[in-house]
C-alpha cells in the first residue's frame, strides 16, 4: 500500500539497487528543489518589499533582504513568482494525476496526528520507511501546500487588486490582502525552519531528497 | 499612512536613488551571490539584464490582464483618508509653485488639434469626480476625491491617435512617465482640475495631474505641463530606475 508501484519512468532509476524505486521521484525532487529556491528569493525580496511600508514596528535587516532597494527586490520579487507558480502548478498537476498525493498524505486522522506527535516528542517516531510519512509529516505537508496557495492568491490580489476583483473581496479587500500575504508568509517561513531542522535531525532524508534513494 | 511610514517611503523613494543601471548593486552582494554560487560579481549585468527582461514581459501579461471594462472600487466620502499622504523624490518645500493664470497644458505628438489649453478652458469641458484608492508601490494606500476632465473625452476632443500606443507626461517638477493607451482610455481616468472638491493642492499636484485608479500611484503624474501621443517607448523618471513600466494595479 505503502510502496509505490514501479511505472516506467522510475525502472530506469532504479537500475543500480535492482528493481526499487526512488524514495522520492526525479519530478518530486526537481521540483522541491525549485520550490526552495523560489521561495528564498520571494521571502528575501518580499522582505525589502515589506520595509518600504511595515505593517507591524519592526523593519528586516537589509543583510536578509533581497534587491538593494525597492525597485530592485520588486524585479526580484516579480520574476521569481513565475517559477514559484509554474514550479507549483506542475507539482500539483503530477502529484494529482500519478495518485500519489492521495497515497502520501492520505489517510489524515486527528487521532493518528496526535499520537504521532507525542512520539515525536519523546523521539519514539520511526523512520524505517522513508516512503511512508507519519501523520505530522502528512499534516505539515498539506498545510504548507494550502498556505502557499493562499500566499499565491494574496499576492495576485496586492499585484493585481483592480483585475481581479473576486478574489480581493475574498480576501477582505485589498488592505487586508496586505495582512493575508504577511501571515501566510511568516506561516511558511516557520515551516521552512521547522522542516529545515527535521532535515538536519534525519540526514538521510535529505539524501533521499537529493539522490531519490 | 502615519509619520513612520512616512519616513520609509522617503528613505525609498529619497534623494540617494543609484542610478540607472546600476540599481541592483549591493542587492547581489547581500543576498544572492550565497545563492547563486558561481555567479560573480561581473555577472551582475547579467542577472540584472534577464531581470528586466521578466520586468518586460510582465508588462505584456499585464497589459493582456488588463480588462477596460473592469473598474476600479470606489467609495463613500467617509473614508476618505485624511489627512491625505504627500508623496514624492523631494520634499513638500520642493513642490513647484506654479501661477494657474500663466499656465498651458502643451498637446503634441500623434494629435490633430496642438494647440495649448489654459485651466479655464480644461474647466469648461464636461467635470467628472470620484473617490478611488491610491495604492503606492510601497505597499501603502490612500483613498482621496479626484475631479476634473475624462482624459478618454480630452483625447477625443483633441484628436488623438487612438490606436497610438503610448501616451508620455512630463511635468513641471521635473518628473515624467507614460501610460498604454487602453488605460488612457479608460473610464476612470481623469485629467483633474480638483482634489476633494477644491481646486488641486501644490502638494497634490497643482495646475493638473493625471488619475487612474489601474495603475500604482508613481505611474500617476503631478504638475502634468506636457503630454504627448507617441508610438515610441517613452520611459518614465521611476520607470527609467528599475520600477516595473506597466506599473498596473
Amino acid at each position: 500500500m505503502n510502496a509505490e508501484p514501479v511505472r516506467a519512468g522510475s525502472v530506469r532509476a532504479g537500475k543500480a539497487t535492482g528493481d526499487v524505486p526512488p524514495v522520492h521521484p526525479l519530478w518530486l525532487r526537481l521540483t522541491h528543489w525549485l520550490n526552495a529556491l523560489a521561495v528564498v528569493l520571494m521571502v528575501m525580496s518580499g522582505w525589502r518589499i515589506y520595509n518600504a511600508s511595515p505593517l507591524f514596528d519592526f523593519r528586516f535587516a537589509d543583510e536578509i533582504t533581497l534587491g538593494g532597494w525597492l525597485a530592485g527586490a520588486i524585479l526580484w520579487h516579480f520574476a521569481a513568482m513565475w517559477l514559484l507558480v509554474v514550479n507549483g502548478v506542475l507539482y500539483l498537476s503530477i502529484n494529482t494525476a500519478t495518485g500519489r498525493l492521495w497515497r502520501r498524505f492520505f489517510p489524515l486522522s486527528p487521532r493518528g496526528f496526535v499520537a504521532d506527535l507525542k512520539a515525536a516528542f519523546h523521539g519514539r517516531l520511526s523512520h524505517a520507511d522513508p516512503r511512508r510519512y507519519n501523520t505530522v509529516q502528512r499534516a505539515a505537508y498539506l498545510f504548507v501546500i494550502l498556505d502557499l496557495v493562499l500566499l499565491v492568491v494574496s499576492g495576485l490580489v496586492l499585484w493585481k487588486s483592480v483585475q481581479f476583483p473576486l478574489l480581493r473581496e475574498l480576501m477582505g479587500g485589498y488592505e487586508a490582502a496586505r495582512y493575508v500575504h504577511f501571515f501566510t508568509m511568516a506561516a511558511l517561513v516557520g515551516f521552512v525552519a521547522i522542516h529545515v531542522a527535521m532535515a538536519l535531525l534525519v540526514p538521510r532524508s535529505l539524501l533521499h531528497m537529493i539522490r531519490g534513494r | 499612512m502615519n509619520d513612520r511610514q512616512k519616513r520609509m517611503c522617503e528613505m525609498e523613494m529619497g534623494p540617494e536613488q543609484p542610478d540607472r543601471r546600476r540599481f541592483l548593486r549591493g542587492s547581489l552582494a547581500l543576498g544572492a551571490l550565497p545563492l547563486l554560487g558561481g555567479c560573480s560579481v561581473s555577472d551582475e549585468p547579467i542577472v540584472e539584464k534577464a531581470l528586466l527582461q521578466v520586468s518586460r514581459f510582465n508588462d505584456r501579461v499585464q497589459a493582456w490582464l488588463f480588462d477596460p471594462e473592469q473598474l476600479a472600487p470606489t467609495y463613500p466620502e467617509s473614508m476618505i483618508t485624511r489627512p491625505f499622504p504627500f508623496n514624492a523624490y523631494y520634499s513638500l518645500d520642493k513642490v513647484p509653485q506654479i501661477d494657474g493664470e500663466r499656465f498651458r497644458l502643451q498637446v503634441g505628438g500623434r494629435v490633430a488639434d496642438q494647440r495649448p489649453w489654459s485651466l479655464a478652458e480644461l474647466r469648461t469641458l464636461p467635470q467628472a469626480d470620484q473617490v478611488t484608492r491610491l495604492i503606492c508601490v510601497e505597499g501603502w494606500s490612500a483613498i482621496g476625491k479626484w475631479g476634473g476632465v475624462r482624459f478618454s473625452d480630452f483625447l477625443e476632443r483633441i484628436g488623438a491617435d487612438l490606436e497610438a500606443q503610448y501616451v508620455g507626461f512630463r511635468c513641471a517638477d521635473g518628473y515624467y512617465t507614460s501610460i498604454d493607451m487602453p488605460t488612457a482610455l479608460h473610464p476612470q481616468t481623469l485629467l483633474t482640475l480638483t482634489f476633494d472638491g477644491q481646486v488641486l493642492p501644490a502638494r497634490y499636484g497643482f495646475p493638473l495631474k493625471l488619475r487612474m485608479p489601474t495603475k500604482l500611484g508613481y505611474k500617476n503624474p503631478k504638475h502634468v505641463e506636457a503630454l504627448f501621443v507617441t508610438n515610441r517607448y517613452p520611459g518614465g523618471y521611476w520607470e527609467d530606475r528599475g520600477y516595473n513600466w506597466f506599473g498596473g494595479s
